[in-house]
């Protein structure tokens, strides 16, 4: 269980988010949203280490990570960056077993069992035919998947994923949103992810955080806090919540944006 | 030459899984050639000694047989090319593993050992030396010294302007500026030395040359290139991880300051060692880590001890050429170039995007 708790984040001398708090716990699926420049991506670096905590605490179970490794924080929690590119053409499963660094020593190289894992988190994600692809060459699809596969073999409790579905299709976006929906249900994992669509959170989060501008932050049950006023104030444009029924019958809120005049 | 262009180019790139067997395959086939050619680099030469002589040379030493060849072959072989291939194996080792480590920490494929000015920096410590008029062994020191000092230099400019930005960018760039200063440093000396004396032996050494190696630079060099080598190689995971960028890696574990440190510390002294015996030797650390990625895939868990056997190999090979080919001994650093300037733009035309 993570929990931020009156945090504020920035750069030393430009606070960008203040005195927020919120917290996740596995099978939760928390999804962060705010237009663009809000502050998400600084929310996610200050958790991840990468730039300091300007006030309050975050904890994990209970007990303040400001004095943990690197290598003890990275086994609790793991960070799925957008798809992207590296410079060297790696095989999948190597990619993969590069999520098991924090579990080997410093002059470690990966072990048989460490390769076992890996596939296994290949395999959950039902892409284990990708083992020996090179990472480079598949789909930016796959490439999300692989590098969810990555913190799925890093074995931590928390996920952090930012904006997991921007380079992605109509298609492949709810594809992997319900993937990431399926791993967490499996409740051994809690997930905090960005997105720039409202309906992404309407209909697969548990808990949405939702950054406004000035400063103002709600947080809730989706179709609770996900408003028309809302989505007027922080996008700045009109959009309009409607109740839909999927085929098995099942309820949901979608949010369409209607164009003026 | 021929033998190892056309004995490596025909390895395909992996699919695959790095298959076990394939890979030990490759390891005993790059073994038997770099034995091979250590042979036979004995052998040739001015003054030629057959191959069975050579073996019977080396193993007399270690059990007593008639002395059937003259007293002259055992001269050339202990004394002139033993030390030579030796030092070969070493800088050609050094240039090639702290150049795979660079281009991993770097994030560039096109970065070589000496991005961060060493070069330039031992260029200048060497050229000051001579303008000094200092002993060999003062020269090397210099040119050592000052190798590490342009890093450092090169170093604190990237933890110092890390904080406006990417410390990765502003390390190369720093680096960049760096080794621009030392080379007109170097200028500077090679118009105020003397040209009849100096200036021909500040030229020369910048051109590279193993042909005055003796033993005792040798047994000097060993220390810090193969402390270098082995942190290198038993960090080598680490460098996987590292090439993902510091966000990430620090993501999986990784403390990523500590890490380029390290990984700047062992290749500056490989490579600041490698250039104080043997002048400056380009291409080398560009060139053979990326023949050893096209011959096991990027994975540093094998790209750092192929690119070590390869590095001994290639330069082993090119020194042999350098005195050989001709009559008059051509620079190490010139034949280096004319033939991995080429090979190297085979390699781009020749190989699927990526595996370069």
């Amino acid at each position: 269980m993570l929990e931020v708790r009156n945090a504020s984040c920035g750069f030393t001398g430009r606070t960008i988010l203040k005195d927020i708090s919120f917290s996740i716990a596995a099978g939760e699926l928390l999804c962060l949203l705010g237009p663009n420049g809000v502050g998400k991506t600084t929310l996610f670096r200050t958790i991840l280490g990468s730039l300091p905590l300007l006030a309050g605490e975050i904890l994990l179970h209970g007990e303040n990570v400001s004095g943990w490794s690197r290598r003890r924080f990275a086994t609790k929690v793991g960070y799925v960056p957008q798809a992207h590119t590296p410079p060297f053409p790696f095989q999948v499963l190597e990619v993969v077993t590069m999520g098991r660094t924090a579990h080997l020593g410093l002059f470690a190289t990966p072990s048989a069992a460490d390769s076992a894992i890996a596939l296994e988190a290949l395999d959950n994600l039902g892409i284990a035919h990708l083992r020996d692809s090179v990472y480079t060459e598949i789909s930016g699809g796959e490439r999300q998947l692989v590098l969810i596969a990555r913190a799925l073999a890093q074995q931590v409790e928390i996920l952090i994923m930012d904006e997991p579905t921007s380079n992605l299709d109509f298609g492949n976006q709810i594809k992997l949103l319900e993937h990431i929906r399926k791993v967490v249900d499996e409740g051994r994992l809690g997930v905090i992810l960005t997105t720039h669509y409202p309906n992404h959170a309407l209909m697969y989060a548990s808990k949405a955080v939702l950054l406004g501008r000035d400063q103002t932050v709600s947080i809730g049950l989706p179709e609770e806090v996900i408003t028309e006023a809302y989505l007027r104030d922080a996008y700045q444009v009109e959009a309009q919540l409607f109740g839909v029924k999927n085929r098995q019958g099942k309820n949901f809120t979608v949010c369409i944006p209607t164009p003026q005049g | 030459m021929m033998f190892f262009y056309y004995g490596c180019c025909s390895f395909q790139p992996i699919q695959g899984e790095p298959d076990h067997d394939a890979m030990t395959k490759k390891l005993a086939t790059l073994s038997v050639l770099f034995l091979a050619l250590f042979f036979l680099s004995l052998a040739i030469g001015r003054f030629t000694v057959p191959v069975g002589t050579v073996a019977a040379i080396l193993l007399s030493r270690l059990v007593s047989l008639p002395h059937y060849w003259s007293p002259e072959a055992e001269t050339v072989l202990f004394t002139l090319r033993l030390p030579r291939i030796l030092a070969a194996m070493l800088v050609g080792s050094a240039l090639s593993v702290s150049g795979a480590a660079y281009q991993g920490m770097f994030r560039n494929p096109m970065v070589s050992p000496d991005l961060l000015g060493v070069s330039a920096g031992a260029g200048f410590g060497a050229a000051l030396g001579m303008l000094l008029g200092f002993n060999r062994v003062s020269i090397q020191l210099c040119a050592f010294g000052c190798g590490l000092a342009a890093v450092g230099i090169t170093y604190a400019v990237g933890v110092l302007l890390a904080r406006k930005g990417e410390p990765v960018l502003t390390m190369i760039l720093g680096g960049i500026i760096i080794g621009t200063l030392f080379t007109s440093f170097v200028s500077i000396i090679k118009f105020l030395a003397d040209p009849y004396n100096t200036l021909p032996a500040i030229t020369f050494w910048l051109m590279g040359s193993l042909a005055s190696i003796s033993l005792p630079d040798l047994s000097v060099a060993a220390g810090p290139i193969l402390t270098g080598t082995l942190v290198l190689t038993a960090l080598r995971w680490r460098l996987n991880v590292m090439s993902f960028g510091d966000e990430e890696a620090r993501a999986l574990g990784v403390r990523t300051g500590p890490l380029r440190l390290a990984v700047i510390v062992c290749a500056t002294l490989m490579t600041a060692t490698a250039v104080s015996i043997s002048g400056i030797v380009g291409l080398v650390g560009l060139v053979v880590p990326h023949l050893a990625r096209l011959l096991v895939g990027p994975n540093y868990t094998h790209l750092i001890p192929v690119s070590l056997v390869l590095g001994a190999i290639f330069l082993l090979a090119v020194d042999d050429l350098a005195r050989v080919l001709f009559t008059v001994e051509i620079p190490l650093g010139i034949v280096t170039s004319l033939i991995g300037a080429p090979f190297f733009l085979y390699l781009l035309v020749n190989t699927r995007k990526g595996w370069v």
